[in-house]
């Protein structure tokens, strides 16, 4: 019988690979018949004349004397062409990354930005084969359409505390490290090209330093694909991405400065000074449009409390409108899409429902990783595709450069910061920051967007910036997970905080703040302290909605982790024998990827039941593991989302039928449900809620897609009556700790209305996430 | 500043300052000149009026507590020695200080000790335990006046529970220590003094 087992499981996913290949089979000859100009500019306009003319050929048909018979059916490709090809890739870069997560121990060793370059590398060559013209990544779609998602990402889940810790350290890598990169490896080229063969001579300083600027940028898209698959510790990956995100600034400038006067042929000395105006100006002018629209945002998320259902779509379009506006003033972008988002979000959150909190935080992981695959794939069509000149000096040295600059400039600037930090970096730090500087899209689409007719040579920077994305990304991403753990980095620790934790820390903020005040120190603390009470003082207030303004963070803390032991309370009915099979929220979407480590538990004075919530508890945190924004790849289910409701009406008509088991002695009558109730009870148990000691006990049923809007509304008013109900009975069963039971059973109509409004708008993140003061 | 201040505080006692607490040369000068700048009736030390007249320690939460950190038991006094004493607590702990052999006393800077000072902070009877009340007192201190006892009674509870492993329902230290083991406090707890 061993037999039995292998067949089974490797026919199945035989089967998937067949399904998939078979789709492929299907969408990509599609694809590759309908690629041609696909994403041109010219495109919709060619669309539309077709259209107009097929309409205007069917009028014209209609009113000749010749009569067709009429067509039954009929095949007009052109009017629907561009978003059906839109929507193929998109398809296909979806399916990409469905297969590889299907295909076992692939995904382990290779990271999955490597996978899609190869499959792009496949389709450019498919569609090389069959003669079409293949499309390519044009710098517009790249800027406009797929880099936001990813940098909004980005920017609304990055980690506030460790990000402003670090800003000295990452603004030295982004800025000092950048310029250094790009004069190194410009310099050395003009070197090289002097020296080089007849067809490198002609390349003037200026183009060299221009491609320097470009292919010098650690590119965030490229570091968080990689970075993400390798959990390392907090600190190394800000350091790495913020850097990533913060060098934008310089890129813009650099780029501009530089290209504008290749044309022209030199630089004058006024212009260096110019130069460096040009870049506070870019920096802080794209943070403060950012800062703009992110208050604007917050704002009007105040107003939101009727219209539920378009939250998320200001946090969108707010953020776009912030990017777009930013590049119209050749700002940078993607600094004024990260001060949006990291602005807004606290606001935001305090204001918007925890669906809508839901909403945005799915939808942005979603095009986030849409635009990601797409990019990749891209990447490698337009490899095959585009116009190359391959000369090998040129190449290798670029990639050389590349190396050897990152290095040095990582040891040299380490050095000097490491005079100004606390916690010092190590060599094997400075090892992993140095090897992480990946390049990618963004300096493939620079290079893209040159001009050829100032820039003969465009094709060979292309080739070598192409050979460098590939080095990096293949080499250097395909290595670093097996280095990081022969190096014993640290990794990610993968903790929940505690509210001692969270009471201590902001104990110790106080107390330092407090010493730096004696010291006359006007340091870190005292800035930190300064914007929290100027946030809570005046922003606060205009920004968040109602009371919650008031709410101090603690506060705000402590009721996420009640709700969250109140859930498990929930889960566990409320009484002694739970059977340890009891599963919870549906596991679909949950990847545990390590194993938590289990939290101090209190001891109650019921030890049994302490025990069997220890057990489920352990099982819950392994599903609710706290998400770390920058993880895009595993979402945790959100066990709040609906099942919220649900467990607490449970839990309501638990202790209701028990309170009145214990003074009636008779079975309670049946409740009307509402079906979100019925469904959500036990199958086989109308009355008694005692959970039976079986082991087959039907798994708490929880359907993810339940109803929205007018379902919760009933629920809210369920409870309110039986809130309402119990107030008048006056018998409270204090089951368990104090705390808990105040959640639920309100004694006075504060907490009521509380609870109420947590029913209808729970506070957005209760998972885990901090609700952090501003800069915490 | 400049040579009134190092006029004012010898040598020997600054070699003293050196070796018990750590500081640099150019820290503790730097520091005298804060201390004396502080010390408005100019008698050598500092009264509790004189840290009160710093203006962010009034609205500070903690700034009681952490004024009466400097004052050593039933003293109202705080001289240069105390004063330093009680900062060096908050000195950026160095790597080469990791090395040192066992032997010789822990430096005030160490995460020990930097804990057993914020521990202190919260235990006002030293009794060597967190108490629930004493608890209460931080947290009402932190939070202000809008939320209720109750709450802030049920978040005390919680925390002691989670915190608490022998049962006695307060926090000792070793408690203390262990709850925090995830906090970089070497980082948490240290100011960057400028050279």
């Amino acid at each position: 019988m061993w037999l039995g087992n292998l067949p089974r499981s490797s026919s199945r996913r035989g089967t998937y690979l067949f399904l998939l290949v078979f789709l492929l089979g299907t969408v990509l000859p599609l694809g590759v018949a309908s690629s041609p100009d696909s994403h041109g500019t010219d495109a919709p306009q060619d669309t539309k004349h077709e259209a107009s003319n097929g309409h205007g050929h069917h009028g014209n048909e209609s009113h000749t004397a010749v009569k067709k018979a009429f067509p039954v059916l009929n095949f007009e490709y052109e009017s629907v062409r561009l978003p059906f090809e839109i929507a193929l890739w998109i398809l296909l870069a979806s399916l990409m990354k469905l297969g590889f997560h299907l295909i076992p121990r692939l995904s382990s060793f290779v990271p999955e930005s490597c996978l899609l370059i190869v499959v792009g590398l496949l389709v450019g060559g498919l569609i090389k084969i069959v003669g079409e013209k293949s499309p390519v990544l044009h710098s517009q779609i790249f800027f406009l359409y797929l880099l936001p998602p990813i940098i909004l990402d980005a920017g609304y889940f990055l980690p506030i505390r460790p990000f402003s810790e670090n800003i000295g350290t990452i603004l030295v890598f982004a800025v000092i490290g950048t310029l250094w990169n790009s004069f190194f490896i410009g310099g050395l080229l003009y070197g090289v090209c002097q020296i080089g063969g007849k067809d490198l001579e002609k390349i003037g300083l200026l183009p060299n330093l221009l491609f320097g600027a470009i292919i010098s940028a650690v590119d965030p898209v490229a570091v968080l694909a990689v970075f993400e698959e390798i959990h390392i510790n907090e600190l190394l990956h800000i350091l790495v991405f913020g850097e990533s995100l913060l060098n934008d600034a310089v890129t813009v400038v650099l780029y501009h400065l530089f290209e504008e006067y290749a044309g022209v042929g030199s630089v004058t000395f006024l212009d260096v000074p110019l130069g460096f105006i040009c870049f506070f100006v870019v920096a802080l002018g794209g943070v403060f449009v950012g800062l703009a629209y992110g208050l604007l945002a917050a704002f009007t998320s105040r107003f939101t409390t009727h219209t539920r259902v378009i939250e998320p779509l200001f946090a969108f379009l707010y953020s776009y409108m912030a990017y777009l506006s930013a590049e119209v003033f050749h700002l940078s972008g993607i600094m004024a899409l990260i001060a949006c988002g990291v602005v807004m979000r606290p606001y935001i959150e305090a204001n918007i429902s925890h669906k809508s909190h839901t909403t945005i935080k799915y939808f942005l992981k979603m095009w986030s990783s849409v635009s990601e695959t797409l990019i990749f794939i891209f990447l490698g069509v337009s490899t095959v595709a585009g116009p190359h000149s391959w000369n090998w000096t040129f190449v290798i040295c670029t990639l050389v450069f590349c190396l050897v600059a990152r290095v040095l400039g990582v040891v040299g600037l380490t050095y000097i910061i490491n005079k100004f930090r606390i916690v010092k970096l190590t060599t094997k730090d400075q090892f992993i920051i140095a090897y992480g500087g990946l390049r990618g899209a963004i300096a493939f689409s620079l290079g893209y967007l040159l001009p050829p007719d100032h820039f003969p040579m465009r094709d060979m920077f292309l080739t070598a910036i192409i050979t460098v994305i590939f080095f990096t990304v293949f080499v250097q991403g395909m290595t670093i997970q097996p280095l990081v753990d022969l190096l014993a980095v640290k990794k990610k620790q993968e903790t929940k905080r505690s509210i001692n934790e969270e009471i201590h820390s902001q104990f110790l903020d106080h107390l330092l703040t407090g010493i730096e005040d004696v010291c006359g120190h006007y340091g870190h603390h005292h800035w930190k302290d300064k914007l929290n009470r100027f946030n809570k003082k005046y922003i606060k207030k205009c920004l968040i909605a109602g009371d919650r303004s008031k709410e101090p963070q603690l506060i705000a803390f402590y009721h996420k982790m009640e709700m969250k032991q109140a859930i498990e309370l929930v889960e566990t009915g409320g009484i002694a024998k739970i059977p340890s099979a009891v599963s919870t929220v549906s596991m679909q979407n949950i990847q545990p990827k390590q194993k938590v480590t289990e939290r101090a538990l209190p001891q109650l004075s019921k030890g049994k039941e302490e025990e069997i919530r220890k057990i489920l508890r352990t099982n819950l945190q392994k599903t609710r593991q706290r998400l770390r924004s920058y993880n895009r790849h595993t979402l945790v289910a959100d066990p709040y989302e609906d099942a919220w409701n649900q467990m607490l009406i449970r839990r309501q008509k638990v202790k209701q039928m028990e309170k009145r088991m214990n003074n009636y002695l008779t079975v309670p009558a049946n409740h009307p449900d509402s079906p979100t109730m019925s469904r959500a009870r036990l199958s086989s148990d109308p009355n008694a809620y005692i959970p039976k000691p079986k082991a087959g006990i039907p798994a708490i049923t929880v359907d993810p897609a339940s109803p929205q809007s007018p379902e919760s509304l009933n629920l809210v008013d369920e409870l309110s009556k039986r809130t309402e109900e119990e107030e008048e009975e006056g018998i409270v069963m204090k089951m368990h700790t104090p705390s808990t039971d105040e959640v639920f059973t309100s004694n006075n109509a504060e907490k009521e209305q509380r609870l109420m409004r947590c029913l209808s708008d729970p506070g957005p993140h209760p998972e885990g996430e901090e609700e952090e003061p501003f800069l915490p | 500043m400049g040579s009134r201040a190092s006029t004012l505080l010898r040598d020997e006692e600054i070699e003293e300052i050196k070796k018990e607490t750590g500081f640099s040369h150019s820290q503790i000068t730097r520091l005298y000149s804060r201390f004396t700048s502080l010390d408005k009736g100019e008698n050598g030390t500092l009264s509790r009026e004189d840290f009160q007249r710093i203006p962010e320690l009034a609205i500070n939460p903690l700034g009681d507590r952490i004024i009466n950190a400097f004052f050593s038991d039933g003293e109202d006094q705080v001289n240069f020695r105390a004063f330093m004493r009680t900062l060096a607590h908050f000195r950026p702990i160095e790597d080469n200080e990791k090395g040192k052999d066992p032997s010789s006393s822990e430096p005030l800077n160490s995460r020990n000790n930097k804990l057993l000072f914020a521990f202190r902070l919260y235990d006002l009877d030293k009794d060597d335990k967190i108490s629930r009340e004493e608890l209460l007192q931080v947290l009402r201190m932190m939070v202000g006046v809008n939320i209720s006892d109750e709450q802030l009674g049920s978040i005390a509870d919680r925390t002691i529970q989670e915190a608490d492993q022998d049962g006695d329902s307060a926090i000792s230290f070793p408690e203390f220590v262990k709850v925090l083991e995830k906090v970089d406090v070497e980082q948490k707890m240290s100011i960057r003094f400028l050279h």
